[in-house]
C-alpha cells in the first residue's frame, strides 16, 4: 500500500479553486463517475493521498486516507484478522475508500451490521474555502459538535473533499458461507423474520425464485444455522457481486434503481433482485421514471437512481422546495462558492 | 442567571405576540405565572437555572409549527424541551424566550412489527417504545439510564446512548426518519424506510441539541429481542487489572451488549446503598452482558471467563435469570445516587477515550486525584471508553470548587491527549461549552455556526447552547451535583 500524505497539495488546489471560483471534480479511482449526475469541473485527484494514518488492531478502529484503495485496505486489515464492519462496495479494482464514503452505498450486510455511515466515527475534510476541518473522533461515543462526518457519507463530495476517515472494524468471521433455497418471496420473508434474531446472518437476497442467505460467525454457530436453514450450499460471489453491483444482472443495459422500502413490502414482478432481507429492491428500468417513484411511494419507501442514461437527472427525487432550499443552504455553509463536485447531486449546487 | 426582563410576566414582547400564542394553544397550554413556570427553570443539571418568559405546551405538531412561526415573526428565542432529564443544561431556559415543552405530543402513532419500525411523537418516553414493541418480540435498542422518563425527542436531540449501545449503537444508528420544523415553522421530512436520503440531514439533526430544528415525528428501528441473555461479574484485586481485562475483551473482538467498570470507591458506595455485597477484597469489578442465540451466549461467556481469569479475576458470578441479572446490575445502576452520599457534592465528567488507553488514563486520574487531594470515583461504560470520573468535594469549602474545576480540566486534557473527546453521551449544552474550545479549532467552530445559520439564520432555537462563540473559549467543564441530589433522583443514571 502506497502511503503518501498529500494534504498540502490538495489544500492548495482547493484554495486556488476557491479564489478563482472554478469548480473541481474530486476524483479517486474514477470507478464511480457513472453514478449520480455527470461530473464537471477541473479534475482534482485524491488518489495520491493514500495509506493508513493510524491503525491499532486492538482498538478495532482504523484511520485511513481517502485515496486508499478499498481492496488494499481490506488486505491490510485481513493481515490482522479484521474486516471493515460493513460491506463496502468496490466498483472496480481502483475503487477508493473516499469514493465509497462519498457515494455512501452500503453492501448486502446492511440490515445485520449497519450501514456504511454507521461505522464512520470521524472525518477530516477540506471545506470549500480550503480549510482543513476535523469532525467526530476515533472513539465510539462522541456527542461534541454537529455530526458533520456522517453528513459527508453519500453527499457525493459536494460538502467537502474527504481527506481521511476513521472507521469501525470487526473481527474476520471464522466461517462465511452461503445457503440457497428455492421458495416464493413471502415465504422467504417470513423465514428471514424468524431467523434474524437467532442466527448469524450477514446477508439475505432473493433472485429468480431463490433465497440466498449468507452466514458469518464461528464454526459452531454457522453449523447450527446451517441445520436450521437447510437448503443447498451457494457461492459467496452471490454477495460480493451484489456488494460491487457486478455480475449478470448489473451488466444489463438500462437505468439501475434502488427502491428502499420496509422489508415486508410486497414483491413486484419488475424486481429482479431483492437485497437487504427485503429492504432494498433493484430495478433495471427503461420505462417512465414516474412509475418507479409511484411504486416506491406505494410501498412507503423511496427510490434512488444509481446510474442511468440521462446524466442530467438527479439520483434522488427533488424534495419539496423548502427542504431543497435547506439543503442548498447546508451546501453553502460548507462550500460557499459551490466549487466542490458541483451538480453531482442536484443541478443548482 | 437572573434577568430583570424575565421577572415581568409579559417579558419584552408585544401584546400581539401573547394574543397570538393564546390563539394557537389550548387554554392550559400557556404557562406564565412564576409558580407555573418554576418547574421549567432547569433540566437535569440544576446548577444552571433561568426563568423563561413563558412555557408553551402544544398538543400536536400543527401547534408546534404555528408557535415556531409566531416566535420567528417576533424574534422570540425558543428552547425545546422533552422530559427535562438532560445532564448538560441543554434545556436551560432563555430568560427572554419561551420553553417549548413537547411532552404532550406523546402518542405512539404506529408499531409496524413486519416493517420493524415504530412511528412516535417526540414526547413518547423511551421505555414506552420498547414496551409497545414487546408483544411482537421486538425492542428499541438505545436505553439511556433515564429511559423510564426521558423522551424520544430528547434522545434524538442528544444522540442518547445507554448500556447496550456498545453492540446496538446510539440513537443515530436507530432512527430511520424524522419530521421536524425549522425555526421558521416550516416542516421538513428526512430519512425514509432505511434512513437514507440525498444529504444525511438525519445524522446532522441527531445530537444537534435542539439548535437546528424541533422534531415532531420520529420513526425508529425496532430489533428482534435476542433469545438469550447472560450477565457476568468479575472481581479484581486492582483497578489496572480490571481495566486491562476490558481492553483485552475489546481487542479480542468480543462485542458484549454491555461492558461496565466500577472502582473501589464506587463499589463501597453501591454496596452500602443496595446492601448487595460484592466479593470481599475487590478493588474493581467488571460487569458484562452477552446476548444472542444460545451458542453465541455460551461461546462469548466462555471467552469472557478466560479473559477475566487471565487478568487475575478472583471471583466470577454468572447471572442467567431476569432476577439474578437485575441484582447483578442494581449496584451499577444505583452507583450515582450511592456515590452522592459519600460527599456533599460531586462533579461528573463524560470524556471518551480509545479503549486501549483505559489503564494509563485511569492511572493518570488516580495520580491527579492524589495531587489535588480530591477523591475520584470511577463507574462507567468501559466497553466503549466512555469515562464518568466523579470528583467528590464540598462546595461549602472556600476555593474547593475552583480546585475541582482545575482537576476536571486536567482530566479532560488527559482524555484529549489520548485521542479522546470531551463528551461521550451527556451533550455539550451550556456545561461543556468551554471544553468545545479544547476539542475544536476556530475554523471548525465557525463551520458549526454556519450550519446553525443554514437552519436557523436568526439564532432563535436554543441560542447559546452546544457551540461556543470563539470569545467564550476558556476552560473545560463538568457537571455539578449538590448534596447527592440529582433532579429526578429516583431515576437510574448514566
Amino acid at each position: 500500500m502506497v502511503s503518501h500524505d498529500d494534504t498540502e497539495g490538495l489544500v492548495a488546489a482547493v484554495r486556488a479553486a476557491y479564489a478563482s471560483a472554478d469548480p473541481l471534480e474530486i476524483r479517486g479511482g474514477g470507478t464511480r463517475r457513472h453514478l449520480g449526475r455527470a461530473p464537471s469541473g477541473t479534475a482534482l485527484s485524491v488518489g495520491g493521498h493514500s495509506g493508513l494514518v493510524e491503525y491499532d488492531p486492538s482498538e478495532f478502529v482504523v484511520t485511513v486516507r481517502a485515496g486508499t484503495r478499498v481492496d488494499e485496505l481490506a488486505a491490510r486489515l485481513a493481515e490482522a484478522g479484521q474486516v471493515l464492519a460493513v460491506d463496502v462496495p468496490r466498483l472496480g479494482a481502483a475503487s477508493t475508500i473516499g469514493g465509497a464514503i462519498a457515494t455512501g452505498l452500503s453492501g448486502p450486510s446492511r440490515p445485520y451490521t449497519g450501514a456504511l455511515r454507521d461505522i464512520v466515527l470521524g472525518a477530516r475534510v477540506i471545506s470549500g474555502t480550503g480549510e482543513v476541518l476535523n469532525f467526530g473522533g476515533r472513539v465510539l461515543k462522541n456527542v461534541a459538535g454537529f455530526d458533520v462526518s456522517r453528513l459527508m457519507v453519500g453527499a457525493y463530495g459536494t460538502l467537502g473533499l474527504i481527506l481521511d476517515v476513521t472507521l469501525r472494524l470487526a473481527p474476520r468471521p471464522e466461517v462465511e458461507e452461503v445457503r440457497q433455497l428455492a421458495c416464493a418471496w413471502p415465504q422467504a420473508r417470513s423465514a428471514l423474520a424468524a431467523w434474524e434474531a437467532a442466527l448469524p446472518l450477514s446477508g439475505a437476497c432473493y433472485e429468480r425464485g431463490v433465497l440466498s442467505v449468507r452466514l458469518s460467525g464461528t464454526e459452531r454457530r454457522v453449523a447450527k444455522a446451517r441445520a436450521v436453514i437447510g437448503g443447498d450450499p451457494g457461492a459467496l460471489t452471490v454477495f460480493t457481486h451484489l456488494r460491487d453491483l457486478s455480475g449478470d444482472f448489473f451488466a444489463q443495459g438500462g437505468d439501475l434503481w434502488r427502491l428502499l422500502v420496509p422489508p415486508d413490502a410486497p414483491w413486484d414482478p419488475v424486481e429482479t433482485v431483492i437485497d437487504w432481507g427485503g429492504a432494498q429492491r433493484y430495478w433495471m428500468w427503461a420505462g417512465e421514471v414516474s412509475a418507479v417513484y409511484a411504486q416506491a411511494q406505494a410501498a412507503r419507501g423511496q427510490a434512488m437512481r444509481v446510474w442511468g442514461r440521462d446524466r442530467g437527472a438527479s439520483p434522488w427525487a427533488t424534495p419539496p422546495p423548502a427542504t431543497q432550499a435547506l439543503m442548498a443552504r447546508v451546501k453553502a455553509a460548507l462550500d460557499p462558492r459551490g466549487i466542490l463536485n458541483r451538480g453531482r447531486l442536484y443541478p443548482d449546487w | 442567571m437572573s434577568n430583570p426582563l424575565a421577572q415581568s410576566l409579559q417579558g419584552p414582547w408585544p401584546a400581539a405576540f401573547w394574543r397570538g400564542l393564546r390563539r394557537i394553544l389550548p387554554a392550559d397550554g400557556l404557562l406564565q405565572k412564576p409558580l407555573d413556570v418554576a418547574a421549567y427553570e432547569c433540566d437535569g443539571l440544576p446548577v444552571y437555572r433561568a426563568r423563561p418568559a413563558a412555557v408553551v405546551l402544544p398538543r400536536n405538531a400543527v401547534q408546534v409549527g404555528q408557535v415556531l412561526a409566531l416566535c420567528s415573526e417576533y424574534g422570540v428565542p425558543v428552547v425545546p424541551r422533552g422530559a427535562g432529564t438532560g445532564l448538560s443544561g441543554g434545556a436551560l431556559p432563555h430568560p427572554e424566550g419561551i420553553v417549548l415543552g413537547l411532552a404532550r405530543l406523546n402518542r405512539i402513532l404506529a408499531i409496524d412489527p413486519e416493517g420493524r419500525r415504530a412511528v412516535v411523537e417526540p414526547g413518547v418516553r423511551n421505555l414506552a417504545v420498547s414496551e409497545a414493541a414487546a408483544p411482537f418480540g421486538l425492542f428499541y435498542a438505545p436505553d439511556p439510564s433515564s429511559q423510564i422518563a426521558c423522551t424520544i425527542g430528547g434522545n434524538v436531540a442528544e444522540n442518547a446512548g445507554g448500556v447496550h449501545c456498545l453492540k446496538y449503537g446510539l440513537t443515530t444508528h436507530n432512527v430511520l426518519a424524522l419530521k421536524f420544523f425549522t425555526a421558521d415553522g416550516v416542516l421538513h421530512e428526512v430519512g425514509g424506510a432505511t434512513g437514507e436520503g440525498p444529504l444525511d440531514l438525519l445524522a446532522l439533526m441527531t445530537g444537534s441539541e435542539g439548535l437546528l430544528g424541533v422534531a415532531v415525528e420520529v420513526t425508529v428501528r425496532l430489533r428482534p429481542r435476542p433469545p438469550a441473555t447472560v450477565a457476568w461479574l468479575a472481581a479484581f484485586r486492582s483497578l489496572a487489572d480490571a481495566a486491562a481485562s476490558v481492553s483485552h475483551v475489546v481487542s479480542d473482538g468480543l462485542v458484549p451488549a454491555g461492558l461496565e467498570l466500577m472502582d473501589t470507591l464506587a463499589l463501597q458506595a453501591a454496596q452500602d446503598y443496595t446492601r448487595i455485597p460484592y466479593p470481599a477484597g475487590a478493588a474493581a469489578v467488571v460487569l458484562a452482558e452477552v446476548d444472542g442465540d444460545e451458542a453465541a451466549v455460551t461461546q462469548d461467556g466462555e471467552r469472557l471467563r478466560e479473559i477475566f481469569l487471565a487478568h487475575g479475576a478472583f471471583a466470577l458470578q454468572e447471572a442467567v435469570s431476569d432476577e439474578d441479572r437485575r441484582r447483578l446490575w442494581l449496584g451499577r445502576k444505583s452507583a450515582f445516587p450511592a456515590v452522592g452520599r459519600l460527599a456533599p457534592d460531586y462533579y461528573c465528567m463524560d470524556g471518551t477515550i480509545p479503549r486501549r488507553a483505559l489503564v494509563p488514563v485511569l492511572a493518570a486520574i488516580a495520580v491527579l486525584s492524589r495531587d489535588y487531594g480530591l477523591p475520584v470515583a470511577n463507574v462507567f461504560h468501559a466497553g466503549d471508553g466512555n469515562l464518568h470520573p466523579l470528583i467528590l468535594y464540598d462546595a461549602a469549602q472556600p476555593g474547593e470548587l475552583a480546585r475541582v474545576e482545575a482537576l476536571g480540566a486536567e482530566i479532560l486534557r488527559v482524555c484529549l491527549a489520548h485521542g479522546g473527546v470531551i463528551s461521550g453521551e451527556h451533550g455539550v449544552g451550556v456545561e461543556k461549552l468551554d471544553g468545545m474550545c479544547a476539542q475544536f479549532s476556530a475554523a471548525e467552530l465557525a463551520t458549526f455556526h454556519a450550519l446553525k445559520a443554514a437552519f436557523d439564520p436568526h439564532h432563535l432555537l436554543n441560542p447559546g447552547k452546544a457551540v461556543p462563540t470563539p470569545a467564550r473559549c476558556i476552560e473545560p467543564g463538568g457537571m455539578h451535583v449538590h448534596g447527592g441530589r440529582l433532579p429526578f433522583s429516583h431515576l437510574e443514571r448514566f
